[in-house]
């Protein structure tokens, strides 16, 4: 009886850190390839140790690569993706805390509907929204930029972080609220004395979410902004499927890749069971 | 007027930024399928021109073959991922000591954007370069793997791409899923003398179900979207055999330049995604009024 | 043969010893309550006894045979959970059912069980029903309806009656007690609730920390507390603890409270002797307090101020401020007593008990 069960559990951990594996394989080869320089790379393949460290892959990779036709790294695109997901984040976030707060807190005639369309909004595809923005786009003026970037963000994040916050607010006992009401307190007093101060965990949660879906979006970065105006990930698209006319530098390419991909990486490890509870969250309607 | 102030004022902060989401929501949906029966090509004409969008949409080689691949990618990249999250959770809830260590590594892929993961990927399946020569160089030289420079073949690379990004997702669902079991279920069923195989498919299975339908919509779902991945790793290539629809709606609205039909497609995209959607919404909410009418 | 033997049984979770060293002789039939305070390991000495935690030291046999290495569903045992446990994606028949078919029970005879056990505990409309269609109270029968059907040497329950409601409560208590009487079956019972130790058990095992204070029938458990502790678990409101001094005059033993009272104690007993002249807890229910005199077989009197009155209907209670100590009175509902009021009353020391003020242990 032991023993089956010790060979069961060895089956367990083989099969559990065999696909730890499989999913490392790609991170490590990239972290990897980024201290190899583009001979070695040629020689073997992507798959590979480095024989030293190639720092000069991340120097490039942030001031000089070029990536269609411009010859500057990606420092400016990451700029750009920063310049787009910080307000984006923060003012989608406190629209959706507001929203949220009404809709679960405060009954009002059309409250169902409104949050009913708030969930259609999380599952609409981006591609019916394209066509409008791009008119929207054009009316303000605001072709190529990346406050045209904020501004979509921050609309279409609305429907997210008035769902997260919603299904979180639905959890403060009325009791509280209407402890407050008795105590003379209205609309704003009771969001920024009682439910503000609650509010922490929803909107860290909230917060890693838009952070990572702002800063990884491609479609609204690819289609409404081009060259210099382009955030990180639109930019990246070079990176991964053009064709360069000399030899292809793997090595900074690798490089660049991970820079790209460290702030979500970070928020990522730093965030922890934040992070978990937002898939969690979004899952669950 | 300060009183007057004070009772419009929260008026207008609820209803301002739900006014907001629904003008883009339903207001940008309406406009869109509008145009989508409009003859618009560069730019926007708003006559009526019947389905005749439709009709050249749904005529384009490219809309058949990314729907098949659709279809093919969904069945491949959800039903793959759904099954292995579900046994990797399993696996997981035994009480193993590393525990946080792979969910940490699990789930790091969803931090990730598509356009990485794609590049990635591309290396590692391109044959110059990545995984066919490594294992070449290590003396297999006979070694093939160029399945992402086969037309019949490359859709698959994205698949495992996929599914490489989607099983934490699943595992992390279904591990909630299967921590919110009563642990005196488990008891019982020791007492009853149910072995673990036993346990597992006669009842901690059977209490998923909810879980998994979750997981599997949620997973269609972005199944349907997928643009990103596709445009990182071959561009919809080679030629158009690994086409999506998200990639032909963008192929017809800003490569094309035909409005009329870069709208008509992309409620195309809608509506399968409805398929998928609404079923399930019946579904939750047939759940929903026999659990009320009950205990 | 005994039907449960538990011997020197310890039970240690990393650095923390939940059970330290129990010892415990439970004959067929009878009905055991383990009960306790939470915490005090009671549910943890259920689940080492059904074998779904193992012992760290110590011995458990069931019938006559040691089952320490015996999984659970080999030691011919029924559990009932307070959660109940029943599978939520099975009917009511499966659930009853499952653990034959674990076992290979042929199909004929699985019928014939379901059938015995649903009419004896009134379920056989329900049969077809899934658990989330049931009430609370049906629930807990189709619990009892798995572990009867497999007709074992020990019935195991653990707290099954704490998610009723107080009504409903009463009448599974009773349901409960019937069938044992019904089925003769050994039955191991844990609870913290002390009314349906008092009402069903035929010995109680009153556990606190790990250790079991006492294990007698519940008179005995009730008026001749082994310790402090289980005088005080015991009772609702509790027994009365006041420190005294113990005295003799002539061939009276008294017990003397602040100075001030001076109560007579029926007999002399040996073992109180030695402790004459020194300080004792002494121990006195709130019913052996009342507010008149002459019925009571040795009256025995006391000034007391009173702090509180609590009308219940059915009686008073009162706190009354006794030389220094405070005490609980049960006295009659009619009685008119106003807070701050001093008033004499009568005490029935006949079942006052004295307890060692180092060991807390029974005296006499």
């Amino acid at each position: 009886m032991a023993s089956t069960l010790r060979a069961s559990r060895w089956l367990i951990y083989a099969v559990l850190i065999g696909t730890a594996l499989f999913m490392l394989m790609p991170l490590l080869v990239v972290v990897l390839n980024s201290f190899r320089t583009a001979v070695e790379i040629g020689r073997s393949s992507v798959i590979g140790w480095p024989t030293g460290f190639a720092w000069e892959n991340y120097i490039s990779a942030w001031g000089h690569y070029c990536i269609a036709q411009r010859c500057e790294g990606i420092k400016p695109y990451m700029w750009n993706s920063f310049a787009l997901v910080i307000p984006a984040t923060i003012i989608s976030t406190l629209l959706g805390a507001i929203a949220g707060y009404s809709i679960s807190l405060w009954r009002f005639r059309g409250d169902t509907t409104m949050y009913a369309i708030v969930v259609m909004g999380v599952f609409l595809p981006e591609q019916m929204k394209l066509i409008p923005w791009a008119l929207v786009l054009r009316e303000l003026g605001l072709n190529d930029t990346i406050t045209a970037l904020v501004l979509i963000h921050t609309v279409q994040g609305i429907s997210f972080t008035t769902l997260f916050c919603r299904n979180y607010y639905v959890g403060i006992p009325q009791d509280l609220i209407k402890a407050a009401k008795v105590d003379g307190a209205g609309y704003f007093r009771i969001f920024w004395r009682i439910v503000m101060p609650l509010s922490p965990p929803i909107l860290i949660v909230t917060v890693i979410w838009q952070f990572t879906g702002i800063w990884n979006d491609f479609l609204m970065g690819v289609t409404f902004t081009a060259g210099s105006q382009q955030p990180v990930t639109a930019a990246l698209i070079a990176i991964a499927t053009t064709a360069p006319t000399d030899v292809p530098q793997y090595g900074v390419q690798s490089a660049a890749v991970l820079l790209a991909a460290l702030p979500t990486l970070l928020v990522y490890f730093l965030g922890g069971r934040y992070f978990l509870r937002g898939l969690t969250a979004g899952a669950v309607k | 007027m300060r009183a007057r102030l004070g009772r419009y004022l929260p008026l207008v902060i609820i209803w301002l930024p739900l006014l907001i989401n629904a003008a883009h929501v339903v207001g940008f949906t309406a406009w869109t399928t509008w145009l989508s029966f409009t003859p618009s090509d560069l730019l926007p004409e708003y006559s009526w021109a019947g389905v005749r969008s439709y009709r050249a949409v749904l005529r384009t080689p490219s809309t058949e073959i990314a729907y098949i691949n659709l279809l093919l990618y969904s069945v491949g990249f959800v039903g793959v991922s759904t099954v292995a999250g579900f046994v990797l959770a399993v696996l997981i809830d035994q009480r193993i000591r590393i525990e946080n260590l792979l969910r940490t590594i699990y789930l790091y892929p969803l931090a990730v954007s598509f356009v990485v993961t794609g590049a990635v990927w591309s290396w590692l399946f391109n044959p110059g370069l990545g995984i066919e020569k490594f294992v070449r160089g290590l003396g297999w030289s006979s070694f093939h793997f160029d399945w992402i420079a086969n037309r019949d073949y490359a859709l698959w690379t994205i698949v495992i791409a996929a599914i490489w990004r989607g099983v934490g997702f699943a595992m992390a669902l279904f591990l909630a899923g299967l921590r919110s079991i009563d642990p005196d279920l488990h008891k019982a069923a020791q007492i009853d003398g149910a072995g673990p195989w036993r346990y597992y498919l006669r009842i901690v299975l059977p209490g998923m179900a909810p879980v998994a339908i979750s997981v599997l919509v949620i997973q269609l779902q972005y199944a349907i979207k997928t643009f990103d991945l596709v445009r990182a790793m071959t561009g919809g290539g080679p030629g158009i055999s690994t086409t999506l629809p998200a990639l032909v709606v963008y192929d017809f609205m800003f490569q094309r330049a035909q409005l009329g039909r870069g709208t008509a497609s992309a409620v195309l995209l809608l509506l399968s995604l409805l398929v998928v959607l609404v079923p399930y919404y019946a579904y939750a909410h047939w759940r929903a009024r026999k659990d009320k009418a009950h205990g | 043969m005994a039907a449960l033997t538990v011997r020197n049984l310890h039970k240690r979770f990393g650095t923390t010893e939940v059970l330290k060293g129990i010892d415990l002789t439970i004959e067929n039939g009878e009905f055991t309550v383990l009960l306790g305070p939470s915490g005090c390991g009671k549910s943890t000495l259920l689940n080492v006894i059904a074998g779904l935690e193992a012992p760290t030291t110590g011995t458990i046999e069931i019938g006559d045979r040691v089952v320490n290495d015996i999984p659970p569903k080999d030691r011919d045992i029924a559990m009932v959970f307070q959660s109940y446990a029943l599978y939520p994606s099975m009917t009511v028949r499966r659930n009853i059912t499952f653990g034959m078919e674990c076992r290979g029970v042929p199909r004929q005879r699985q019928d014939e069980a379901v059938k015995r056990v649903a009419s004896l505990l009134q379920i056989d409309g329900l049969l077809e029903r899934k658990p989330s269609q049931l009430s609370g109270g049906q629930r807990q029968r189709v619990a009892m309806g798995r572990a009867l059907v497999r007709d074992p040497r020990l019935f195991l329950f653990d707290e099954p009656l704490s998610n009723l409601d107080a009504l409903l409560r009463v009448d599974m208590r009773t349901e409960i007690k019937q069938l044992h009487r019904r089925i003769s079956s050994t039955i191991v019972y844990v609870t913290h609730d002390q009314i349906e130790a008092m009402t069903m058990a035929s010995r109680i095992a009153v556990m606190d920390r790990g250790l079991v204070q006492q294990f007698a029938p519940p008179d005995e458990v009730y008026n001749r507390p082994a310790n402090l502790f289980v005088a005080r678990f015991l009772g609702t409101p509790p027994m009365n603890t006041v420190r005294a001094r113990l005295a003799t005059e002539g061939d009276r033993l008294l017990a003397l409270i602040g100075g001030a009272v001076r109560l007579a104690l029926p007999a002399q007993p040996a073992a109180a002797r030695p402790y004459v002249g020194r300080e004792v807890f002494l121990g006195i229910r709130p019913e052996c307090i009342t507010d008149r005199g002459g019925d009571v077989g040795l009256a025995a009197r006391m000034e007391g101020e009173v702090e509180i009155s609590e009308p219940t209907g059915a009686e008073t209670m009162v706190l009354l401020k006794v030389a220094g100590e405070r005490m609980r009175a049960r006295v009659a509902p009619d009685a008119r007593l106003a807070i701050g009021q001093r008033s004499t009353f009568s005490v029935d020391t006949r079942t006052a008990c004295l307890f060692d003020p180092e060991t807390e242990r029974l005296i006499a």
